[in-house]
């Protein structure tokens, strides 16, 4: 196409008109490398204090929480699906059989193959929830990170539902934020989810209200 | 060549929209309670980290030196995005932008599309765009839901309706969705919008958005947001169109940590926002089948040229300027008449229209700071109002009308009279006399006569002292040490120190 090929040249050269000569790549790198970053870059807490450092910024946000015990996943989450009264949920198509309790109904969801039902957005929204795993957790933020990784499955999968049960392995959990992005570096380019409590807006006289678009219910089991 | 569609609403002035908002007891009522609330909220959650100044210092490293390389990572985004199935078109400017976007909508063959809170869009006049072409754009932000059906303007860029209060956003809502019953707790309003929208959430096949950032080293887009309408538009929709400034680029996906951490922060007085969305082009199975980067220039490369405003790209759009600044507290972000509010929108505006609109801006500042001070991205804000009002004075001193307008004869005035001690001195004496006659019950002047009202237009003055600090300094200075107090250092010392201000 014409005119956008002249559209990219002209665009950049009247970049590079206004900031003169250009520097080679490895000179350009070797700035970067230089750049002031004396914040903070690693956790000080113990994973104790960073565990509860965790669970109250959830709570704060009024997402549910609760610390369970490895061997008691699946009791755990039969459990909470129970108290939420949710019985039809829609599952990543790899979570383990082991977690899933018996008495309520999955549906595998992405993957290839037989594994996976293909739902559309309204028939997830059908769903009375969602469970899932993620990839990292920041304490300090009260964020948790899906990456399309393992037990996570696609973006749709975690937003159409309106409630959401999620389960944190407690190594899961890091202090700060560039500690969560050192762990997301090598895979930066799946689809990559930060969220931080239940869907919410201030857009109304600066009052922070639960629930817009995005799954209006949170749970979260931090597993040790 | 006046571009289709202006970031620059008007010609008007900022005093003379501002004077009509000031009148606006309701507008100015809810600013005022919206800006409080965030700048409490965000100086508790800058302040409990303590190492927001070094973040402050990367954030701004960051971006000066993305910037000073900005066409070397531009080619680098566009390589990543192409190759991870992304598609990189160019704007040079508003219409070009707006031209490409439609093409691409009416390439499906739709009538409707979903909309994420862009200022981007609002800037080129997208929606307009596109309307007059038959296709509706569905605003799904809250706030800019409120602006759509409210057929209003935004007045901030975080909370573009901050200047609405409950009461009249049920109002809103009751008429254009057609509910009378609704009620008026904002829980009310936002699951008004939640059904409004999730139907055509569902249905709609398109969705434009803006970005935060565009990361140089694998292509990817990241938008923050709160709602999960953004997740929406970028998840659900089979093409997906991104419409974002050549100035949002970042050289690495590990430079979010400062941002994630600086921008929720500054912007909403957050910890962390609800939601933060990255992706790279398109992935079978999850998301968009099609993606689009528009990138759009308008007239930002040639600010880049000039060292001392360059700065003003390193923006990340937090609008902690805006809460933070006394002026936009008073007038709300309307009085400004541009997409971009508040103190960056005072230095942004103008450049934005190569100084030929919102020449007034410049001049909507006390500069007391306080923008500075916030800033994440540390722009120095007061220096380059002051430099935008040296090029709006140089520039306006090359034509003849400006050399003999009131401004500059003024200042030629008193550069004479700040000159010589002798001058000045017979010009106060002369004044404490003159004066008399304008000084007002409250010992206040009001107004000055010609050529000296334009001066008193916007201000009240205090009358000259009884007697002038040199008076004073002659009556006490014993005799023989004049050179301690020489009167006339001390007067240009004074002359200078007098005219900074202007
Ligand atoms: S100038 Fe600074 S404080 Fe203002 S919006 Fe931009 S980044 Fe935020």
């Amino acid at each position: 196409m014409d005119s956008s090929f002249s559209a990219r040249s002209e665009v950049l050269r009247s970049i590079r008109s206004a900031l003169g000569q250009r520097m080679e790549a490895d000179r350009i790198a070797a700035q970067y490398g230089a750049l002031p970053r004396d914040y903070k870059r690693a956790g000080t807490l113990s994973q104790e204090d960073r565990l509860q450092l965790f669970l109250r910024r959830l709570e704060e946000y009024g997402a549910g929480v609760k610390r369970i015990a490895s061997h008691g996943i699946r009791e755990e989450i039969g459990g909470q699906l129970a108290a939420r009264g949710c019985r039809r949920l829609v599952i990543p198509y790899d979570l383990p059989a082991a977690w899933l309790p018996l008495s309520f109904e999955f549906t595998p969801y992405g993957g290839e193959g037989k594994l996976s039902s293909s739902l559309g957005a309204t028939e997830l929204d059908g769903m009375d929830g969602v469970l899932t795993g993620c990839t990292v957790a920041v304490a300090e933020t009260g964020s948790i990170v899906l990456q399309s990784g393992p037990h996570q499955g696609p973006r749709a999968l975690t937003l159409a539902p309106d409630y959401h049960l999620c389960l944190v392995f407690a190594d899961q959990v890091v202090e700060t934020v560039p500690e969560s992005f050192a762990v997301l570096d090598s895979t930066s380019c799946l689809p990559t989810t930060f969220f931080s409590g239940p869907s919410a807006t201030a857009d109304i006289e600066m009052t922070r209200i639960k629930g817009v678009h995005g799954p209006r219910f949170l749970d979260v089991l931090v597993v040790e | 060549m006046k571009p289709a569609a202006s970031s620059h609403w008007s010609g008007r002035d900022f005093p003379v929209a501002a004077r009509e908002l000031l009148e606006d007891s309701q507008i100015r009522s809810n600013v005022r309670h919206a800006t409080n609330v965030i700048q409490a909220k965000r100086d508790a959650v800058t302040g409990e980290l303590a190492d927001w100044q070094q973040l402050r210092d990367a954030g701004e490293a960051i971006r000066a030196h993305s910037l000073a390389h900005l066409d070397f990572y531009l080619e680098q985004f566009e390589q990543g995005c192409t190759r991870a199935g992304g598609q990189v078109h160019w704007a040079r400017d508003a219409a070009e932008a707006n031209q490409i976007v439609l093409g691409l909508i009416q390439r499906h063959g739709v009538s409707e599309v979903l909309k994420i809170k862009t200022m981007t869009s609002e800037e080129v006049g997208l929606n307009q765009h596109l309307e007059a072409n038959g296709i509706r754009a569905h605003e799904t932000d809250l706030a800019e839901l409120i602006i759509q059906l409210g057929k209003d303007k935004p007045s901030h860029f975080v909370v573009p309706a901050l200047h609405k209060n409950r009461m009249q956003v049920r109002e809103i809502f009751q008429r254009e969705m057609h509910l009378p019953e609704l009620g008026e707790r904002p829980e009310d309003l936002a699951s008004a919008a939640r059904s409004y929208l999730r139907e055509k959430f569902f249905r709609l096949k398109v969705a434009v958005s803006g970005a935060n950032f565009l990361i140089a080293e694998n292509g990817a887009v990241c938008i923050v947001e709160s709602e999960g309408n953004g997740r929406m538009c970028l998840t659900l929709p089979d093409v997906l169109i991104s419409l974002v400034g050549i100035e949002k680029v970042l050289p690495r996906f590990r430079d979010l940590e400062v941002f994630l951490q600086t921008l929720p922060r500054s912007a909403t007085g957050e910890r962390m926002n609800p939601y933060n969305s990255i992706w790279t082009g398109v992935r079978e199975g999850d998301g968009p089948k099609e993606f689009h980067v528009v990138l759009l220039d308008n007239r930002r490369s040639p600010i880049l040229a000039d060292a001392e405003s360059r700065q003003t790209l390193q923006c990340i759009r937090c609008a902690a300027c805006l809460n933070a600044c006394p002026v936009y507290h008073q007038t709300g972000g309307h009085a400004y008449e541009s997409v971009y509010a508040g103190p960056i929108g005072a230095i942004l505006t103008p450049q934005l229209h190569s100084m030929e609109e919102g020449r007034s801006l410049p001049y909507a500042s006390s500069l007391c700071g306080a923008c500075y001070e916030v800033c994440p991205v540390k722009i120095n804000i007061p220096e380059v109002l002051i430099h935008l009002r040296g090029k709006i004075v140089e520039e306006e001193q090359k034509t003849l009308a400006g050399q003999l307008g009131m401004w500059n004869l003024g200042m030629a005035a008193a550069a004479m009279l700040f000159a010589s001690a002798s001058r000045l001195s017979l010009a106060q004496r002369l004044g404490q006399i003159v004066q008399k006659i304008f000084v007002n019950r409250d010992g206040m002047i009001e107004h000055l006569p010609f050529p000296l009202s334009g001066w008193t237009q916007t201000r009240d003055l205090k009358p000259l002292p009884k007697q002038s600090f040199r008076q004073w300094w002659a009556e006490r200075t014993p005799p023989g040490e004049e050179s301690i107090g020489d009167p006339d250092r001390a007067g240009q010392a004074a002359g200078r120190g007098g005219s900074d201000g202007q």
